[in-house]
């Protein structure tokens, strides 16, 4: 039997969550060797050469492309994690849901401090190549459905890293409650 | 025919940026863009907040260098209570955000330099790109140990940082005033005493041993590293008011390419009398320039490069010696060279890993004098040099503690028009002349935007490289090639 394998992406995240992947310090080097990783920033992989086992997905979804991504996640992937707040809930980014886009974008483009007297035609950015954002910013589980939530902002590095080897493992999670924390 | 060329460096894609080159119906390049396709909204959905949360909402924009943006707010909101323009903290205030924030710009620097830089070093540009990455280096027996090494040195600056923030990731140990934590002789031990390499001496070897690396891949490969990308620009950032650099506190500093002083001994709380921003429509980023020069000519540069171009010296002794080794090769005229912004990030690695000592050595850590606070006030501005150049925070309060105004100009946006120039650059050398898309060029597009370190697509600077879709139109806009740089 081959390795597991491993799906990550970062949707509209901080790359938080990757950095804690990480995190796991050295055992990153063993688990390069436990699972095999497909498409992933972790090896630049661009597309799915193959279904995977897992898919590990940081960030909700605020641009039109992040939804396309994630169903194809759900397509590829057997298990689908969401990591961390934004992918659970929308985490920062879905403070914008009670705002009209409009306002955010006068806010950045015309109204703030250095560019108020430099921005003489009022140029708001919209050009072909940016694009679609979406109305708000949504979690994960509204848009295809979650197999496991890892709570956190992010969550702890050794969180991630029992929750994976039980799942690599096909194994009941067993997780310690002092590993997971909701900061 | 004009033909319309398309670049998405995406792993992480999807959605940060791509880059458009045009060519006219001679197949000359006439214009190329690297668009930014994210967007946040933060400056208004921040408003209303409280404003002490700034410090810990801010650094969610970024969790590569989540304690820059971390410290820019909380210096801001130094200034909103009364607590002095970076320089009025307690000692034990001031140092352990310093702690943090050399903690900080360790980590992010090995990361960079052992996760993205050191595959192309050691297996080659031209190397197969599946194996073309950490994993691969990892993998590599000979390069097993650099990759444990590049493992460490991050694992070392996340416990620093862990021991001054709380956290490794988005923690909360700057509050406005100073740092609600001091630290601990058993965690100063740890840090100085623990076996090797888990301790500041083998960090500061390590860094030394990572320019040695450099250095011999520059000797073997001076043609790349001294002209790909090269173009002379502005550089700025702050410097310590000796001139000596200074990562965490400073006052601006502008040279030009042959390094005339435009800006000196600014104070940043003046920031909007120099600098300001353009919108352009076809990017979420804008660009900001020196207002003494205007749009077209007062774009800068910031980041290790700029950096090592407008500090006078570097105040700790190893770092000085690679200061003075690599301001001898330009004969101590500015560096305009992009690649040798590799160099001068591991000069600063080094930097870091001797300020880190130096300050876990120093006893104002254990004081439990932290915080301090004065009259209120309602505006604050907070800079710092992040990992990827200088960041700018400026908040405005009403009176009932509420945020009403945020402006923050990041590092990356700093070094937008810089990154344009770097795209244009390849496209001119690479696509004149051509009608389709090529594997060198691909290759070329990468390296050169990397060489900034940009967090505009976070995984590209900081797991792997940037695989690039590019789409080739007509000048109709009829899509004729595309082509995927990894997967074909
Ligand atoms: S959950 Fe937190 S760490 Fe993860 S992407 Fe969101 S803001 Fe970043």
């Amino acid at each position: 039997m081959g390795k597991p394998v491993i799906a990550t992406t970062a949707l509209a995240g901080c790359f938080g969550c990757h950095m804690s992947l990480l995190d796991i310090d050295e055992r990153i080097l063993e688990l390069i060797e436990l699972v095999e990783f497909n498409k992933s920033p972790i090896n630049d992989i661009k597309t799915f050469t193959k279904k995977c086992d897992i898919g590990l997905i940081e960030g909700g979804c605020c641009l039109d492309e992040n939804v396309h991504i994630l169903q194809e996640f759900r397509k590829q992937c057997h298990l689908l994690v969401s990591v961390g707040e934004c992918a659970i809930m929308g985490g920062l980014p879905a403070m914008r849901n009670s705002i009209p886009i409009k306002e955010c974008l006068e806010e950045a483009y015309l109204n703030g401090p250095s560019v108020k007297y430099t921005n003489d035609h009022n140029i708001l950015p919209n050009d072909e190549e940016l694009p679609v954002m979406l109305d708000r910013v949504y979690p994960c589980h509204e848009v295809v459905k979650i197999d496991y939530y890892l709570p956190g902002c992010p969550p702890r590095a050794d969180l991630i890293w029992e929750a994976l080897t039980a799942l690599i493992n096909h194994k009941e999670m067993d997780i310690p409650y002092g590993l997971f924390k909701f900061d | 025919m004009s033909q319309k060329i398309t670049i998405s460096p995406v792993t992480r894609v999807e959605g940060h940026g791509k880059v458009t080159i045009h060519l006219d119906d001679k197949r000359e390049v006439t214009q190329s863009r690297l668009h930014i396709v994210e967007f946040r909204g933060f400056e208004r959905f921040v408003q209303g907040r409280p404003y002490w949360e700034a410090p810990v909402l801010v650094q969610r924009l970024c969790g590569i260098c989540p304690v820059s943006h971390h410290l820019a707010a909380a210096k801001a909101m130094d200034v909103i209570v009364g607590a002095g323009t970076g320089e009025g903290l307690t000692p034990t205030g001031e140092k352990m955000r310093r702690l943090m924030h050399y903690g900080q710009i360790f980590q992010s620097h090995a990361l960079h330099f052992f996760h993205l830089v050191s595959p192309d070093l050691l297996l080659g540009i031209d190397a197969d790109p599946e194996i073309r990455n950490v994993i691969g280096v990892a993998r590599t027996p000979d390069y097993k140990d650099l990759a444990v090494q590049g493992v460490m040195m991050r694992k070392f600056g996340q416990e620093i940082i862990k021991a001054t923030a709380g956290k490794k990731i988005h923690g909360t140990g700057a509050i406005p005033g100073g740092i609600n934590k001091s630290l601990s002789t058993e965690e100063r031990d740890f840090f100085l005493k623990s076996a090797a390499p888990m301790n500041a001496d083998s960090m500061i070897t390590w860094a030394e041993d990572a320019i040695t690396l450099f250095m011999d891949y520059h000797k073997n490969n001076r043609d790349l590293v001294d002209n790909f990308s090269k173009f002379p620009s502005n550089h700025l950032s702050l410097v310590g008011k000796d001139g000596a650099m200074d990562l965490y506190h400073g006052r601006l500093r502008a040279v030009d390419a042959d390094g005339k002083k435009i800006l000196d001994d600014v104070d940043y709380q003046d920031y909007l009398d120099y600098i300001a921003e353009e919108v352009r429509p076809w990017s979420y980023m804008k660009f900001p320039f020196l207002t003494s020069l205007g749009k077209d000519k007062g774009w800068y540069r910031v980041g290790p490069l700029a950096r090592l171009n407008t500090c006078d010296f570097i105040p700790t002794p190893k770092a000085q010696k690679a200061f003075e080794t690599y301001k001898a090769y330009t004969g101590g005229k500015p560096n305009n060279m992009c690649m040798h912004t590799h160099w001068a990030r591991l000069i600063e690695t080094l930097f870091a890993a001797e300020s880190m000592k130096l300050l876990l050595e120093d006893s104002d850590l254990q004081s439990d004098n932290r915080v301090i606070r004065g009259t209120k006030t309602l505006e604050g501005i907070g800079l710092l040099e992040a990992p990827r150049g200088t960041l700018f925070h400026h908040y405005r309060i009403n009176k009932f503690d509420q945020i009403e105004m945020a402006n923050l100009i990041v590092s990356t946006t700093n070094n937008n028009q810089p990154m344009n120039e770097a795209v244009n650059y390849v496209a001119k050398a690479q696509m004149n002349g051509q009608d389709r898309i090529t594997e060198p060029m691909m290759n070329a597009v990468e390296v050169a935007i990397r060489a900034y370190d940009p967090c505009l697509s976070c995984a590209t600077h900081a797991l792997g490289k940037m695989p690039l879709e590019i789409t080739l139109y007509d000048h109709l806009d009829n899509l004729i090639d595309r082509k995927f740089q990894h997967t074909d």
